[in-house]
């Protein structure tokens, strides 16, 4: 049986006046049903535009799906007409961002917004829809839901704004959930109950997780597989256990230590160095300015993926060398 | 008292500040006329010997000190009085009450018309971003805002009046016959079209072009990419999702705008014919009829705040996230 | 030398703004010359009334006999000086009060921008009626009036400029070394708040020939010159049989303020490179 989600050589483009930005560059993973996939990396890595252009979200115009495959179920979304896409966009996928604050418009209450999705999809109107509201919003865990669906995003705190959210991407009962980001913008205790939610309903739904986040530490708790982002290109994937114990990139290897700085209390952890800009791109691996192990070869020539175990690939000629 | 009370209160409130100031203006303005208000009365009534002229100025307050007739002339405003016009013979408030109904019509009128197209050519304008309907109505909107109201309703006339025959080129109703209340409102309705469009117009470019603009930048909100998410087409995402929260902005927009309506139907009136402020403007300039103007100068910078205040309490039902207090 | 290249590449970008600009030059020219190459007193009747254009009468005659397009080259010169002097005065008045508001703050920003709202929110129109009404019309009159509803725009944005700068570096640094406010707001801040000034009271020219035609319209014009909006005025008695009359100054006015806008974009467009998206 096929993958529910298989991303094939996907490749986004940007036209700017600078020229075209390659903000993603070859992507190629698969997303098991059931499974919880994680897409990490720093800011600017790629990752979210990877995540948008999977169900074609990026704003038209100045960016450009270039390359690349994205089977959901064996169909292809990037050859899709409009129309279809849109009966698979919140139906079988539903997806959640970043920005709670952001994400829902403020001017709709969240009744009407919750109901949008079940009339669009489901067909359900008016008192049915209203039920399925509350009934949603109580799975997601949001009390007091029948007053809840009668206010407006600004009455609701982060972490509610959040879950309402999930009630409307979990709407449909989706087969994959994409999921930007979700507790960047929360605080630490909310971001745990966020984080246990996706949990809980996923196993409740059976469905698959995209995960998309900066934070190894929510990595570990939720994904089974790991997929590390950098420039645009991936540069490390395998399975959770064996990416943050025994990492095969020396940028994975960095983002660890820097995780156990942060937990440490280190204010400045970081990889030393800064993301290469998108306009100067170096001509080997994008990581060598900033890696201790770099070479030579490693500044003429980008090393290809080597798969070094079973399900664990990583692109970095000396991947033997590290040391976790 | 509830909130929005409470709000009203204090807005009702701030009008007395604003009242004052063009108390304080009208009385300047007055007193640095060349000849007071006597000699223009008196020239007014067609050449008058001394004597009548210093028992004017003695009946208006005006051989005191001008502290005085300040005080003087607040207090008269206290009590509503606007002061007296002796070409029409009535109290300038008078003259000028009977005459806001038709302008506030008209005003209502343009402000629809103008809303209602601007939003909608708006929406269709930054929904085919950059396309030919984008284009076309950028340069109709450049014409537009070039072209002198008083003239574009003149050229309107001459299409559908005078070369069409198809509306009225004038006045606010049929007079002299006898109608039902339905005919009647048919009548006036008619009536307004060209006046209301040739008011209307210009804003309708202004609101299209601030709709526009508006409506760009909300569709790079993440709501909107929220709203894609969910499956929603297009068109629901423009209409529904983007163009309510696009017309906010615009909305604030027009109420700081009103004063500008408000003196252009001054001239749309004066072209028109219409009973409204316009004409009694035009009538006191041809009869030099000053506490009259200044009377309608006083009343209608009171309608400006009044309608500004109408405006917030409608923003505050198209936004969720205001609450009056 | 250098900067004023730059600017007029920027400048020649915008298309539209170029054709504006030669519209503009065109008018001003008209202005200038056209009543010497055609050398007729506006006021004199010299025709039967009410022509069509004809090879004597090239745009015809109004209802009192008076040739047109001697009118309009007058009205040109009446529209231009009143546009250009009522936004020259207002812009200066407006940088004078926005730049002590801005630059001070505190209680004098207060009480003038106070009166800045007051004037925003009397409906300016009328109020320039009444002071030309008042002062009798005559181009100083209806000059001053137009300049004194127009400020209010230049005031608002001259003090958010000023706010955004008189906390810079530079600023600090010329406080240090002793200046002078009036040095400071004069030498060092005003030439950064200027771009944005220099729009803003291009496109006032053209609202200011506007706000002159509407109040000609109206009468409210100086008895001894002829002016665009007086003639569409005068042509307005004989709108039935003779629309023409109105409809020659009406398109003169609107080329010229629509030349003015373009020129006022393209201006925007090379002072403010950054603000294009409006």
């Amino acid at each position: 049986m096929t993958a529910l989600l298989e991303v094939e050589g996907l490749s986004v483009h940007f036209e700017t006046a600078r020229g075209v930005v390659r903000a993603v560059e070859d992507l190629s993973f698969a997303v098991e049903r059931g499974q919880t996939v994680a897409l990490v990396g720093e800011s600017g890595s790629g990752k979210s535009t990877a995540a948008l252009s999977l169900l074609r979200l990026l704003p038209a115009g100045a960016s450009k799906i270039a390359a690349g495959r994205v089977r959901l179920d064996g169909r292809d979304l990037l050859a899709l007409p409009p129309r279809q896409l849109r009966d698979v966009r919140g139906a079988q996928v539903g997806m959640i961002f970043q920005d709670p604050m952001m994400a829902l418009n403020p001017v709709y209450t969240i009744g009407r917004q919750i109901a949008e999705t079940l009339r669009l999809h489901l067909g359900l109107a008016g008192p049915a829809a209203e039920a399925r509201a509350i009934e949603l919003l109580r799975r997601v865990q949001v009390p007091a839901p029948e007053q809840r669906i009668h206010q407006y995003p600004h009455n609701l705190s982060g972490g509610m704004r959040q879950r309402v959210m999930m009630a409307i991407a979990l709407a449909c009962r989706p087969a994959l959930l994409i999921a930007d980001e979700p507790t960047t913008a929360l605080d630490v205790t909310v971001q745990a109950q966020v984080l246990a939610l996706i949990d809980e309903l996923k196993a409740e739904l059976g469905m698959a997780v995209l995960l998309i986040t900066h934070d190894l530490a929510v990595v570990w708790e939720t994904a089974q597989r790991v997929i590390v982002l950098y420039a645009g290109r991936k540069v490390e994937e395998g399975p959770v256990g064996r990416i943050l114990t025994r990492p095969r990139h020396p940028y994975t290897a960095g983002l660890l230590r820097a995780a156990q700085w942060a937990a440490d209390g280190d204010r400045l952890a970081e990889i030393p160095g800064t993301v290469p800009s998108p306009h100067a791109m170096p001509p080997g691996c994008a990581f060598a300015p900033r890696c201790a192990l770099a070479e030579d070869r490693c500044r003429r020539q980008a090393p290809p993926l080597r798969t070094l175990e079973p399900g664990h690939v990583a692109a970095c000629f000396r991947a033997e060398e590290i040391a976790p | 008292m509830s909130p929005t009370l409470a709000f009203l209160t204090r807005r009702l409130l701030q009008l007395v500040p604003v009242v004052l100031a063009i108390a304080a203006l009208n009385f300047a303005l007055l007193h640095l006329a060349p000849g007071d208000a006597a000699d223009i009365v008196a020239a007014s009534s067609g050449g008058a010997s001394a004597e009548f002229t210093a028992e004017l100025r003695a009946s208006f307050g005006l051989d005191r000190p001008l502290h005085e007739q300040f005080v003087l002339f607040i207090g008269r405003l206290l009590t509503l009085d606007l002061g007296w016009s002796h070409i029409q013979q009535a109290p300038v408030l008078e003259l000028v009450a009977e005459r806001i109904p038709a302008t506030l019509l008209l005003m209502v009128a343009a402000i629809t018309v103008a809303l209602a197209a601007g939003m909608l050519l708006g929406i269709l304008a930054a929904m085919r971003h950059r396309g030919w309907i984008d284009g076309i109505l950028s340069v109709v909107a450049l014409v537009v805002y070039a072209t002198p109201q008083f003239w574009l309703g003149l050229m309107l006339i001459v299409l559908f009046s005078v070369t069409l025959g198809v509306l009225p080129s004038g006045g606010m109703m049929t007079i002299a016959t006898e109608m039902g209340w339905a005919a009647r409102a048919a009548d006036i309705g008619r009536h307004l079209v060209l006046p209301s469009l040739t008011l209307g117009l210009f804003y309708v470019a202004l609101y299209t072009r601030l709709m526009r603009a508006s409506m760009l930048e909300v569709f790079t909100l993440d709501f909107i990419t929220t709203a894609r998410a969910k499956g929603l087409s297009e068109t629901r995402i423009g209409f529904v999702h983007a163009a309510r929260n696009a017309l906010l902005p615009v909305v604030t927009l027009a109420g700081v705008q009103i004063g500008h309506i408000l003196g252009g139907s001054i001239l749309v009136e004066t072209v028109f014919g219409w009973p409204g402020l316009g004409r009694l403007v035009f009538d006191a300039l041809l009869q030099r009829d000053l506490p009259l103007l200044l009377g309608i100068l006083l009343v209608s910078s009171v309608v400006v705040v009044l309608v500004n205040l109408v405006v917030d309490l409608l923003y505050g039902l198209l936004d969720p996230r205001i609450v009056h207090r | 030398m250098m900067g004023l290249l730059v600017f007029w590449r920027r400048f020649r970008r915008n298309r539209a703004a170029v054709a504006g600009l030669a519209v503009l030059l065109l008018v001003v020219a008209a202005a200038i010359i056209g009543p010497v190459l055609h050398p007729i007193d506006p006021f004199d009747m010299i025709g039967r009334p009410t022509q069509l254009p004809s090879a004597r009468f090239l745009l015809g005659t109004d209802v009192s006999g008076r040739d047109i397009l001697a009118g309009l080259l007058h009205g040109a010169r009446v529209s231009l000086v009143v546009g250009i002097v009522a936004s020259l005065v207002a812009t200066a008045f407006g940088l004078l009060v926005g730049a002590v508001a801005g630059y001070y703050g505190g209680a004098v920003d207060n009480v003038l921008m106070r009166c800045t709202d007051f004037f925003l929110t009397i409906p300016s129109f009328v109020l320039a009626i009444v002071i030309v009404a008042i002062f009798q019309p005559s181009i100083v009159t209806v000059t001053s009036a137009i300049a004194a509803v127009s400020w209010p725009s230049v005031a608002r944005l001259v003090r958010g400029e000023f706010i955004a700068q008189r906390d810079r570096d530079y600023v600090r640094a010329c406080r240090a070394l002793g200046m002078k406010d009036r040095e400071i707001i004069l030498r060092q801040i005003l030439p950064n708040a200027l771009p944005p000034v220099i729009v803003v009271s291009s496109l006032m020219v053209a609202t200011a020939i506007l706000t002159e035609s509407g109040l000609s319209f109206l009468g409210l014009s100086d008895p001894d010159v002829i002016s665009w909006g007086y003639q569409i005025g005068v042509g307005r008695t004989v709108l039935r049989v003779a629309w023409w009359m109105s409809a020659i100054p009406g398109i003169t006015i609107l080329v010229t303020v629509l030349a003015i806008n373009l020129v006022g974009e393209g201006l925007n467009d090379a002072l403010n490179p950054r603000l294009q998206q409006r």
